[in-house]
């Protein structure tokens, strides 16, 4: 995506336990914190597992392939942002649909979009002093 | 399925008065008067005196922001009438506005106070101003702001209004069980038509089925009637220990049951059941706490702020089928108020204004009271619920007439 038809965003404050969530799109990768001896993928991050308590923790990449668990056409101009109208959704991503991102919904006509179809991620970078950040968006995965 | 406890002791608690100010678009007035006009209401009402008061309550605790969302904290109304309490409880992380109430109960069955004076207090129209709601969003500002907190997963999204958050719900609900525009609509049509008698309701100009479905759309499915109406105003009510309550003015209305609780995690996006909220939870709960069952119940106050939302409170509370809520109002006559089930008897927070939780149960007790004038239910109501809140953060509670 060229620089210039990126929209307005209000970009996330970048710690530590975030970081790599929020900027391994630079090499097209979706990485979560995940549990190493349970195999639980940890959304958003937190120090210990959530299901075993342990805290042998690491950042994994998944495929970026997802479900479109429900979504929402935005037509209300809240705060500058894409072009209206634009499309927000929630994602289950397939490794384990337990974990959901609010994302966007992109590159699908708005007349084809169903709740259940396969998504895969596209990022959307932002160039910014205070840290770049890629955003991760889905769009369908029928989509070429 | 049953309680593990062995008395279910929000029974020692009643609501024994209610209190409400002036109720607008943007008053233009001090938003601490107006609290302590609903306060003071509420005492008198009661036919308590201030020096009765021994116990505080409100949600959410003060906040400067989103703007006008709270006029006043526990502190400000303690001090402004020199209360002495035994108990006092403010803040947000609770089981919606009502857990503020649910608390109260609590500390008067446990003998911490006698009589609680709950309050919930906005001034988000005037706040808003002109600009409207889309002004109170955050971040607005631009500059080098960064989103931390919940907002870190939602805002970089453009996805910065609980519109769209629940949009989202209501979408899945929609998919899931078939629900419809048209269907949902009757929650808009049924509150208008109840605002209309209700004299400080703020939008009474009839709606029609073509004026919910030619309104602008803000996030699908909601339109512009779906969404609740920023206003300026205070509610308060009074909770009492029953057995302090029986000589008072008012009849009491014994608290039979709460509903506090929330099984899944506490997020809008993380929820396990993107087709229902905490409101399954609390609602489950309510009904393991009374013999009562849900067929007893003759009336519904349930939150509005946006209409999907009392959808979900009914199903949650098991007043319909889950994924029923759609064909159980289709046509409004059901939710009418003479219909098998009032609902949202003064307009809601759709065409009565975003008073934000409180209203509802005002409106429960101004109806089982019978001071509900020109919008009264026709039938003696024995059994109420009431119901707010939304996503991670409901409560309720179902009111028998003593």
């Amino acid at each position: 995506m060229a620089a210039t038809d990126v929209p307005f965003r209000i970009l996330p404050a970048l710690t530590d336990w975030n970081r790599e969530f929020w900027t391994a799109g630079e090499r097209g990768e979706l990485r979560f914190w995940r549990c190493g001896p349970c195999g639980y993928y940890l959304h958003p991050p937190q120090p210990i597992c959530p299901q075993c308590h342990g805290k042998d923790l690491a950042v994994e990449s998944v495929s970026g392939r997802a479900t479109l668990a429900s979504f929402s056409v935005n037509h209300q101009a809240w705060m500058p942002g894409p072009d209206l109208p634009y499309v927000v959704a929630i994602v289950e991503i397939v490794e384990q649909p337990s974990v959901r991102l609010t994302t966007n919904l992109v590159n699908c006509a708005h007349d084809a979009i169903r709740i259940g179809m396969p998504v895969r991620v596209v990022f959307e970078h932002h160039a910014d002093p205070g840290g770049d950040v890629w955003l991760p968006l889905f769009e369908p995965e029928a989509s070429a | 399925m049953t309680s593990t406890a062995n008395e279910i002791i929000e029974r020692r608690a009643c609501i024994s008065g209610i209190g409400q100010s002036d109720v607008g678009r943007r008053l233009g007035r001090d938003p601490m008067e107006l609290t302590l006009d609903a306060c003071l209401g509420a005492i008198e009402h009661a036919g308590l005196t201030v020096a009765d008061i021994d116990g505080l309550s409100t949600y959410p605790g003060p906040m400067t922001s989103p703007p006008g969302f709270s006029a006043a904290g526990a502190y400000d109304v303690m001090d402004a009438l020199r209360l002495n309490v035994g108990w006092y409880n403010g803040g947000l992380e609770t089981s919606g506005q009502l857990g503020s109430v649910i608390n109260a109960c609590l500390a008067v069955a446990s003998g911490l106070a006698n009589h609680v004076l709950c309050f919930r207090s906005v001034f988000e129209g005037s706040a808003q101003g002109v600009k409207g709601r889309a002004s109170s969003m955050p971040g607005g500002g631009g500059g080098s702001f960064r989103a931390s907190g919940f907002m870190e997963w939602t805002l970089p999204f453009s996805a910065p209004s609980a519109a769209i958050w629940i949009a989202m719900f209501a979408q899945r609900h929609f998919h899931e069980y078939g629900t419809t525009r048209e269907q949902m609509a009757w929650i808009a049509i049924n509150a208008r038509r109840n605002a209309q008698v209700n004299p400080k309701g703020i939008y009474r100009d009839p709606m029609s089925m073509d004026d919910y479905l030619n309104a602008r759309m803000i996030t699908t499915p909601f339109c512009l009637y779906d969404c609740d109406v920023p206003c300026d105003g205070a509610t308060a009510v009074i909770v009492s220990r029953i057995d302090r309550a029986r000589d008072l003015r008012n009849r009491p209305l014994r608290v039979e049951a709460v509903g506090s609780a929330i099984h899944g995690r506490p997020s809008w996006d993380q929820f396990d059941d993107l087709s229902t909220m905490a409101n399954r939870d609390a609602g489950a709960q309510l009904w393991t706490r009374t013999d009562l069952r849900p067929s007893d119940v003759q009336m519904l106050q349930a939150y509005d702020g946006f209409s999907w939302l009392t959808m979900s409170w009914m199903e949650a509370l098991g007043l319909c089928e889950v994924g029923g809520s759609g064909p159980f109002i289709e046509g409004g006559e059901r939710i009418a108020r003479d219909g098998i089930l009032p609902l949202n008897t003064h307009g809601g927070q759709l065409s009565g204004g975003r008073l934000h939780g409180y209203g509802f149960l005002h409106e429960a007790a101004v109806q089982m009271w019978g001071e509900g004038g020109e919008r009264q239910i026709p039938r003696d109501v024995e059994v109420g619920a009431v119901a707010a809140g939304g996503g991670n953060t409901c409560g309720c509670l179902l009111l028998v007439k003593e």
